[in-house]
């Protein structure tokens, strides 16, 4: 007998992808200021119907996808996740449900515990009800606390997913004891990646490097502390660690996520990319996309990296850094990821980062909603 | 040394299943997947919280027509333990 084979995510290389998420929608109760979704959201096309989902649901299960996330947006404004939830369990699918916890009622958590969902991650936007209630410009935090309640004594494991940014990092070691107090397995603490709403907001959203090795100290504190109890998974923010990321560990490699208007993207916000056509799903097929698509091709592997990166002894690691963020900073979708110091355009990162030491150019946050989406009319 | 009566089971957070794309056993948990090798998925298979670690040996000795499985698969057991995978049937 042999020992069991960890297989590291870069060897889970295969035909197909492995991962599909369903947004299956942009409308969302919540209004926060560090959203990733496309600032003109207001303008996408219509709704996908359930048909054309069960299609996608297929159809990727098909190639080999094991696991399968419905986000948004708020999902659950959807009456239809339940139908969607159980097609994919019952094709084998791993099926996630992540979620603000607005319009979780028992009757629903039901409906989708019958449906066979494994699971939920339900997200926290701070540990007090001000703080909550402001970043997300709506009165949630009871109704969050309840819906943890809820999911816990429907068997769900308990998984709290909080977006770290300037003016809740400070609470750190309250939104741990919350999460704590409620019983949480495990804990995502995800420093704000600048894309969509957050590029929008993000001189209102970085912390100061002080603020960010404080957290650090206290998630550690708490690591040691609760053990196995609670896994805790602290997500250092790009433009601080500088270090470049692939974009989903690798364009077009393990990662497909649907738009709520049927577009087939190799993240979740490469919508915002200029000179690329997404494919729609109501016109091909999700092998073709994967497969065969210039979109799904365009950024795959190393061969199109541009000469800062192909010469980098990382370049297999980072396959050059996040599209996205090397659009919206330089302007050009092909460049090395400026979070990378070797990067040509590094300077923007570190001027962004003096900006944060610097209170003063905080201004008020631009809320994620209809009438300001349609008002800016841009992608970031 | 874990106890010969006791009986492991999946732990909730994970999924086990067979997975034909990847030809494997498979532990699905929120967001991942962790791939198994044959030996590892034919012990996680019998992991259902009824049969104990003995029967569990003697089962796969019997199965593949080998003896002498108990320490491999204490060890096996006790690393998927500290990786949360399985826990132990209380009742």
């Amino acid at each position: 007998m042999n020992a069991p084979l960890l297989v590291p995510p870069q060897a889970l290389k295969r035909a197909g992808p492995l991962w599909l998420l369903a947004e299956v929608t942009y409308r969302c109760p919540l209004h926060c200021a560090f959203c990733y979704n496309p600032v003109d959201f207001a303008q996408a096309g219509p709704e996908l119907s359930t048909e054309d989902w069960l299609k996608v649901i297929r159809q990727a299960r098909a190639l080999g996808a094991a696991q399968f996330g419905i986000s948004g947006g708020e999902p659950l404004v959807r009456d239809d996740i339940e139908i969607l939830v159980a097609e994919a369990r019952q094709l084998g699918f791993y099926t996630n449900l992540i979620t603000s916890g607005v319009g979780l009622t028992e009757a629903r958590l039901a409906a989708l515990k019958e449906a066979g969902l494994d699971h939920i991650q339900l997200s926290f936007q701070d540990a007090t009800k001000e703080a909550n209630d402001l970043i997300t410009n709506t009165r949630t935090f009871e109704l969050k606390r309840k819906v943890a309640a809820m999911t816990k004594a429907a068997g769900y494991p308990t998984v709290i997913n909080c977006v770290l940014h300037r003016t809740n990092i400070d609470h750190l070691d309250r939104i741990i004891e919350m999460a704590v107090e409620i019983g949480a397995e495990y804990l995502e603490l995800a420093n704000t990646q600048y894309h969509g709403w957050a590029f929008l907001n993000r001189q209102s959203l970085m912390p100061t490097e002080a603020q960010l090795a404080e957290a650090e100290a206290v998630t550690e504190r708490w690591k040691a502390k609760l053990g196995k109890k609670m896994r805790i998974l602290f997500v250092t923010p790009d433009y601080q660690t500088k270090k470049p990321k692939k974009c989903m560990n690798g364009w077009g490699e393990v990662f497909l996520s649907i738009t709520p208007d049927g577009l087939a993207l190799p993240c979740h916000t490469a919508r915002m990319l200029p000179g690329l056509e997404f494919p729609d799903v109501r016109e091909h097929d999700i092998d073709w996309i994967w497969h065969e698509s210039p979109l799904f091709n365009r950024f795959r592997g190393t061969a199109w990296l541009p000469e800062t990166c192909q010469s980098c002894e990382d370049k297999e690691k980072d396959h050059g850094g996040c599209r996205c963020q090397a659009f919206m900073l330089t302007g050009d979708a092909g460049a090395t990821d400026p979070v990378c110091p070797k990067s040509p355009d590094h300077a923007l990162i570190e001027k962004a980062l003096a900006e944060a030491e610097r209170p003063t150019l905080v201004k008020p946050l631009v809320f994620r909603d209809p009438k300001n989406s349609v008002k800016l009319g841009r992608a970031f | 040394m874990i106890p010969t009566l006791a009986r492991p089971r999946i732990n909730r957070l994970f999924r086990f299943q067979w997975e034909p794309a990847q030809q494997a056993h498979v532990l699905l948990y929120p967001e991942g997947m962790v791939k198994l090798n044959q030996s590892a998925g034919e012990i996680l298979k019998r992991c259902d919280g009824i049969r104990s670690v003995t029967e569990i040996v003697a089962d796969l000795e019997a199965a593949f027509n080998a003896s002498g499985l108990a320490a491999e698969v204490d060890a096996f057991l006790l690393m998927a333990e500290a990786q949360n995978w399985i826990d132990w049937n209380p009742s």
